[in-house]
């Protein structure tokens, strides 16, 4: 009882204990905040990665991709059963896409993705990324009139208002190309002898000096030969529609004025010539026009500055991979998203032990795919979580130091006590039971201060951006705009117990040294 | 004063009229031999001198006497003290206390000798200054109570140290921490915690020792009276030969050995 009395009392009335344990409480605090941004950080990520991602990826390897997809399919809903919500299939290539910005040519590596749009939607909620509102209902490949970017200052005008502008544009350039290889040709003729006639001809044609501006507003009229269809009109027409990840098609940048702004390069209504290789043997390089339709902001920057989806026929007709006999149709990957809570793991053996690996066929869950960027993020928490409880240990030697000091100060206390009849063992939980008594104060502090801080951590960030006048946090490195937490009860408590469990280790010894203390050594006042 | 609290102090036991009162010195009768030493023997080593500082001291206390150890500065009456109190074991030689030998107990043994069967009075009073004065006079019942068995009688310990302290006269005071109290108030409070769990025992340590004389002589008015109206067996260590001469009886001790043996008159 008289130990309770006087922990009590002791921790009451000395506050230099209580500053000892101020770094328990700042090592708590920095706990419970690391570990809620760590957690908060990779749920946010698995979440992005596993909205474009489907649960379960079976991946051809050879360059013809998998044959009869729809025996797959019928094979995986009958060993899965009821746990299959959706199957997609999916061919991807790696790609170059080459586009025109002031003259210039700018050419991107992408990964183009030939998707069905209907089951896609039902494996991967890619949609949701996407700008056009009706795009993210339904995804149709054509390019909308407008409503591109709404919510966005900066977007720039797209959809088929910019796309007849540009097609004027690019006729009366197409046109201008024209008049002048036919005013070279007819200079040419002039040179040549014993054509002297088209003299004049030349003259009239210098009489009428080509313009742009005139041209462009002569009507739209004229179509412009692109490619090999000579009737493509780009002012009516599209090709194929495509859609570019945001970071393929656009640079983001500081305003003048400090604001974050978005750069592009083309957007929605203008097209992309995209290379890529065919299925055949030996691969050939095919290139064709794509009409960018929408374009696709996940923040996951990985994903942004490479992918570039397209209908899944015409990927497959391009690439050869529809096999002009039987019709069967062939592709790179079958997407499968499971019921939630499914067990991913399960699934895939059982699939696994189905299409063995030697039919060049790869069975992974979307966390095996991503596993290395998965396991660092683990990997950092982990390593930050041993370093803090270092702190933790190191703030233990501080409690250690200043409990010695109280014992030696508490020297003739001690004395009476034993004198009183105050077994040795009784002594020891006095400090004991201090040193718990500081250590839940200080990691009930901490954990209190923590959880406040990660409450209003963007404030905190907000706060120190106007202080420092530095970014704190970066929205153009970060995927995600602010910081996000995740308070995980669990781990809270283990940090709690860690930091209790320290600061009584660190009784332990100046508890002993009272406990071994002789009444009468201590109570000798000469 | 209160006085109304004759059994307050020890609990009602057989006391016979102390035979041993008037005899010559050194003829005490057995039975009424409450603490007994016989050649004790204790030395001290700092580093490597040895300092021996009792070389066989015998001594005897009887039953409700008061009895003064008298010596100078390092003549071991202090550690004496101590040996008697188990505070300390001798190097050799024996303690008795009712006929049983309490110096070889185990350590358990002792501790619980101390809290239930000793009080002790010191010169520097020893309160615990975290607590109140009657958190202090309850810190004997506190040691010798787990927290359930505490919770259970806590009303009549707490009721028994506010009596105590009212019988020291200290009943408007028991809030007070001991930075708050006078040295003779601390040493009444000390007092009060040293009769708290009902000890057959009392010993003090020079008690008036770091007291100007009028409060001394307070304090040794009051042990007097504890040894006269509650038969308090008393051993009193002091240097002050009036004090001494107030005892019923005084060992003298030099260098570590008994020199005289005193037994005055009741």
């Amino acid at each position: 009882m008289y130990r309770w009395l006087l922990c009590w009392r002791y921790l009451r009335t000395r506050w230099i204990a209580l500053a000892s344990v101020v770094s328990v409480t700042l090592g708590v605090a920095t706990l419970v905040i690391v570990n809620s941004v760590m957690d908060g950080f990779s749920a946010e990520m698995q979440q992005k990665m596993h909205g474009i991602l489907s649960d379960i990826i079976i991946e051809g390897h050879s360059a013809g991709g998998i044959p009869n997809p729809e025996w797959y399919e019928s094979e995986i809903r009958q060993a899965l059963g009821d746990e299959v919500v959706g199957v997609t299939t999916v061919v991807h290539v790696p790609a170059m896409g080459s586009f025109q910005f002031r003259g210039q040519t700018i050419t991107r590596q992408i990964n183009i993705i030939g998707i069905d749009t209907e089951t896609y939607a039902e494996v991967s909620d890619f949609r949701r990324f996407l700008l056009h509102p009706e795009n993210q209902r339904l995804l149709s490949f054509q390019l909308h009139e407008t409503g591109y970017g709404e919510g966005r200052d900066d977007f720039p005008e797209s959809g088929w208002g910019h796309r007849r502008r540009w097609a004027v544009i690019q006729k009366a350039i197409e046109q201008e190309r024209q008049l002048r290889e036919a005013y070279e040709a007819k200079l040419r003729q002039s040179n040549s002898p014993g054509l002297p006639s088209l003299r004049s001809d030349v003259a009239a044609l210098a009489n009428a000096p080509p313009s742009i501006g005139a041209q462009a507003t002569a009507g739209p009229s004229i179509g412009a030969p692109v490619g090999n269809n000579q009737l493509f009109d780009a002012e009516k027409e599209q090709h194929a529609g495509i859609v570019l990840g945001i970071g393929i098609c656009s640079v983001r940048g500081t305003k003048p004025d400090g604001t974050l702004t978005d750069y592009f390069y083309v957007r929605p209504g203008d097209d992309i010539q995209v290379g890529l290789l065919s299925a055949s043997s030996p691969p050939r390089i095919l290139s064709e026009k794509f009409t960018i339709v929408d374009l696709y902001e996940s923040k996951m920057s990985e994903y942004d500055s490479t992918f570039a989806f397209v209908p899944i026929e015409k990927l497959q007709q391009m690439r050869g991979m529809i096999d002009p006999s039987t019709g069967l149709k062939s592709v790179s990957s079958i997407q499968i998203k499971l019921r939630e809570n499914a067990d991913l793991d399960a699934a895939r053996d059982i699939l696994q032990s189905k299409f063995p690996s030697d039919m060049m066929i790869q069975v992974s869950t979307w966390k095996d795919l991503q596993g290395p960027l998965l396991a660092a993020v683990k990997m950092e928490t982990t390593i930050l979580n041993i370093l803090l409880f270092l702190i933790i240990a190191v703030a233990g030697f501080g409690i250690l130091a200043t409990f010695f000091m109280i014992v030696v100060e508490k020297t003739r206390d001690i004395g009476v006590l034993k004198s009183l009849g105050a077994p040795s063992s009784g002594v020891a939980s006095i400090f004991l039971g201090y040193g718990l008594l500081l250590g839940a104060v200080g990691s009930g502090v901490g954990t209190i201060g923590g959880l406040l801080f990660v409450n209003y951590i963007n404030e905190i960030a907000d706060l120190l951006e106007v202080i420092t006048g530095g970014e704190v946090f970066d929205p153009k490195i970060y995927y995600f705009e602010r910081i996000p937490t995740i308070v995980d009860p669990m781990s809270i408590v283990m940090v709690m117990l860690g930091a209790i469990l320290i600061a009584v280790m660190a009784s332990v010894l100046p508890a002993l040294r009272a406990a071994r203390l002789r009444p009468v050594e201590s109570l000798r006042y000469e | 004063m209160k006085t109304d609290s004759s059994n307050l102090v020890s609990k009602p036991r057989v006391v016979g009229k102390p035979s041993g009162v008037g005899k010559p010195s050194g003829v005490v009768s057995q039975e009424t031999v409450l603490i007994s030493a016989k050649n004790l023997t204790k030395t001290y080593r700092t580093g490597k001198v040895e300092v021996p500082v009792l070389k066989g001291v015998d001594f005897v206390a009887e039953q409700n006497r008061l009895t003064a150890i008298i010596g100078q500065s390092g003549s071991g009456k202090s550690t004496l003290l101590h040996l008697l109190g188990t505070l300390d074991q001798p190097d050799s030689g024996e303690v008795y206390f009712d006929g049983r030998r309490i110096d070889n107990l185990a350590r358990r043994h002792r501790d619980q000798f101390r809290n239930q069967t000793l009080g002790m009075i010191f010169q520097f009073y020893h309160l615990l200054p975290e607590l109140s004065a009657l958190e202090n006079v309850l810190t004997p019942s506190l040691i010798g109570h787990g927290i359930l068995q505490y919770y259970s009688v806590r009303k009549k310990l707490r009721s028994r140290a506010a009596e105590l302290l009212d019988w020291v006269g200290l009943g408007h005071r028991i809030h007070h921490r001991p930075n708050e109290l006078s040295g003779g108030e601390m040493q009444r409070t000390a007092i009060a915690r040293a009769l708290m769990n009902e000890p057959r025992i009392l010993l003090a340590d020079e008690p008036t020792g770091n007291l100007d004389p009028e409060t001394g002589h307070g304090i040794l008015e009051l042990l007097k009276k504890l040894n006269q109206q509650q038969q308090m067996t008393i051993i009193m260590v002091t240097h002050d030969e009036t004090i001494a001469r107030s005892a019923d009886c005084c060992v003298r001790l030099q260098s570590g050995r008994v020199q005289q043996v005193h037994q005055y008159a009741a």
